[in-house]
């Protein structure tokens, strides 16, 4: 069986590859939490290249239903085509709209499943999926059939730790915390993206980048995700390296900030903080 | 082997199971781990621990179970410094707050700790010589105070010194545990705690597609359907302490009140000075404008309204028990009375206690308003919090 490992677009960790293969090789879901930037959703989508296998996502929103995944009875629908004498309205498998999972079940070959932000729904919703996850199958009501998984699909579960999630659902997956990277593991995740970064440029940014970070009063810290769109934005605008040397108490707020700092109160509060710098310097 | 382990986890408070101990099994036989102490750390962690706050404890238990087994010396491995931090952490775990007190008249902590550093740089030198630990020779300043250096571990320092160290002696995760006071990350985690118990402030509503839909597949006839309303209903009155023995808390009770500014729409709040007396008020700066009386904040909010104390409790106790007893002005009443009527007025009420649990014994005060509190006194810590907001909302 092929394994998961970091690949030229994606960094793993070992703990990381240990992870995903130990949730491949037992057919058990990954659930991965961690800050929001540091490449979870991202993740799944590297497994299904790594493993070969196409990628079905399912996005999670405060009003998702766990029944949405399995498949959904379009009763309006049916209502309307009896009323308007449609002979289809006599079997109520035309009514059934299939969900993620069932595309997942349904698949000839196996599939790489991404639920995206399970804590984004309502507390119940892990528990609904309980039985539907272990045991790989579900039954529709309405049909009275039991749908089966061909092949057991890895499920890679995401999360933001908005809501605790039940404990019996945690005792079915392996659990992996991604932690932000260090420099060094940074400084590769900078060079798979951008092979072409001009090294001075490269080693500038991140300086900036892991000041910006130190700054504990921050409310949203920037993320991997941030420090490459900034990096595309300083390679779009071509800046010199040598704009970001905040020697020069001017510029003591990055260019192109924006990319950074999400939060208009973290944008003042670095302004307070240049003014401070300016001040001290006289 | 393995299931001392687990029973090691669940000693240390991490929730491991059979089922997990079967997987982690499974796991080993399907080969995932590859032979390798590494990859087995990191297999056990993803199957044993399910909550990013367990992992320093996973860590600690792994380290002690697992002792001997990592690679030979010679390896090359990362050298460990002490980070300060962690000397602070370790200290402050160890001394009581009197002792602190103590420490900070002698020049201070930093001043303390720079000289263990420099101690132990000394230390490590000399060690090569063949001389004796701190502590031994009897003339350190630490000794005085009952600073074992033990506690700081300063042996296993020394003998990661000649080794590589192991990750999980690296302990990366120190900063998730639950136990520890709340920080800039960890305040977001309380935030939606605080969240979730705000959402239990349930009512019912029509809900009209539902309705649609179950009418529909009625085949017609009406089915109505009610679901629970996602409005935040919850209503808090906060009182906080202020000023004095509080100010080394400011920075959490800062972070915890802002939180909480942001989740409840209804939420209102109050300083008082070590106990609440007949006056609280609303600005800390312009104090005498704002004061208010406190039966008037007792007749205009309602019983409904959920009421979090938020102090250290450390005073003298004749600042509750005694008429007269406050330290600012002249109190007709006890403020044990204040309290104790604010109580009966409040349905739901908790305190909030941003020192050390462990610090609350060393208090006579505290004891007292944990008694008066019906034992609702809970730390200022992931939790506490945790355990206050079900308190609250049961």
């Amino acid at each position: 069986m092929s394994r998961f490992q970091t690949t030229s677009t994606y960094i793993a960790s070992r703990d990381l590859e240990v992870a995903v293969n130990a949730a491949v090789a037992l057919q058990r879901p990954l659930l991965v939490k961690g800050e929001p930037g540091t490449g979870k959703t991202v993740l799944a989508q590297e497994v299904a290249r790594a493993l070969g296998m196409p990628l079905i996502e399912w996005h999670i929103k405060s009003t998702t239903k766990a029944q949405q995944g399995l498949y959904e009875y379009d009763a309006v629908a049916r209502l309307r085509d009896g009323q308007l004498g449609d002979a289809r309205v006599h079997d109520i498998g035309n009514y059934i709209v299939r969900g993620k999972l069932w595309d997942a079940f349904a698949a000839d070959a196996p599939v790489v499943l991404l639920i995206d932000e399970i804590d984004k729904a309502d507390i119940e919703f892990p528990n609904d999926l309980l039985l539907e996850l272990d045991r790989m199958q579900f039954f529709v009501y309405e049909t009275r059939e039991t749908v089966k998984a061909k092949h057991r699909p890895v499920v890679i579960i995401t999360s933001n730790n908005e809501k605790e999630l039940p404990d019996a659902f945690l005792r079915r997956c392996f659990f992996h915390y991604i932690r932000f990277p260090d420099r060094a593991t940074m400084e590769q995740i900078v060079q798979s993206h951008f092979p072409d970064i001009k090294q001075e440029l490269a080693r500038e940014a991140l300086n900036v980048f892991f000041e910006v970070r130190n700054v504990s009063e921050l409310k949203k810290k920037p993320a991997t995700s941030e420090l490459l769109d900034w990096l595309k934005l300083l390679m779009i605008e071509d800046l010199p390296p040598e704009v970001l040397r905040s020697q020069d108490p001017k510029t003591a707020i990055p260019p192109l900030y924006g990319a950074l700092l999400k939060n208009e109160q973290d944008v003042h509060l670095f302004e307070r903080l240049a003014f401070l710098s300016r001040q001290r310097q006289r | 082997m393995l299931a001392h382990f687990i029973l090691a986890l669940r000693t240390a408070g991490i929730p491991a199971s059979l089922t997990e101990y079967l997987t982690l099994l499974r796991g080993m036989k399907e080969g995932v781990a590859d032979y390798n102490v590494d990859d087995f750390y990191h297999l056990s962690r993803a199957t044993l621990v399910k909550d990013e706050r367990h992992l320093d404890r996973f860590d600690r238990v792994f380290g002690e179970i697992f002792k001997g087994l990592e690679p030979p010396a010679g390896d090359p491995g990362t050298e460990v410094r002490i980070p300060e931090e962690w000397l602070r952490k370790l200290a402050e775990k160890l001394l009581t707050e009197e002792e602190r007190k103590q420490i900070e008249a002698l020049g201070g902590f930093d001043k303390l700790m720079e000289t263990l550093k420099q101690r132990l740089a000394e230390q490590k030198g000399r060690h090569q010589g063949g001389s004796k630990w701190i502590g031994t020779a009897g003339t350190s300043p630490f000794g005085a105070y009952g600073y074992n250096p033990e506690g700081v571990r300063i042996g296993q320092d020394e003998s990661r010194h000649r080794r590589a160290v192991k990750i999980w002696d690296k302990r990366e995760f120190k900063d998730l545990d639950d136990d520890v006071e709340i920080g800039t990350r960890n305040i977001k985690l309380a935030l939606r705690r605080l969240r979730r118990f705000a959402r239990q402030g349930a009512a019912t509503e029509l809900d009209l597609p539902d309705t649609i839909r179950a009418t529909a597949s009625n085949a017609g006839s009406l089915d109505l359907k009610l679901v629970p309303e996602r409005h935040n209903t919850v209503k808090v009155l906060l009182f906080l302490d202020i000023g004095g023995s509080m100010d080394d808390h400011v920075r959490v009770c800062a972070e915890l009140f802002s939180a909480a500014r942001a989740e409840f729409k209804h939420l209102e709040h109050f300083y008082f000075h070590n106990c609440p007396y007949e006056r609280l008020w609303k600005s800390n700066r312009r104090r005498r404008d704002s004061e208010v009386s406190t039966f008037e904040v007792l007749r205009t909010y309602g019983p409904d309204y959920k009421a979090i104390f938020v102090g250290d409790a450390a005073m003298s106790p004749y600042e509750i028990i005694q008429p007269g007893g406050s330290v600012e002005h002249w109190n007709e009443e006890p403020g044990r009375l204040w309290l104790e009527r604010m109580l009966r007025h409040f349905r739901r009420s908790a305190w909030l206690n941003p020192m050390q649990e462990r610090g609350w014994q060393g208090y006579h005060s505290a004891q007292i308003l944990r008694q008066v509190m019906e034992n609702r006194m809970f730390p200022l810590t992931l939790g506490g919090l945790e355990a206050m907001t079900r308190e609250l909302s049961r």
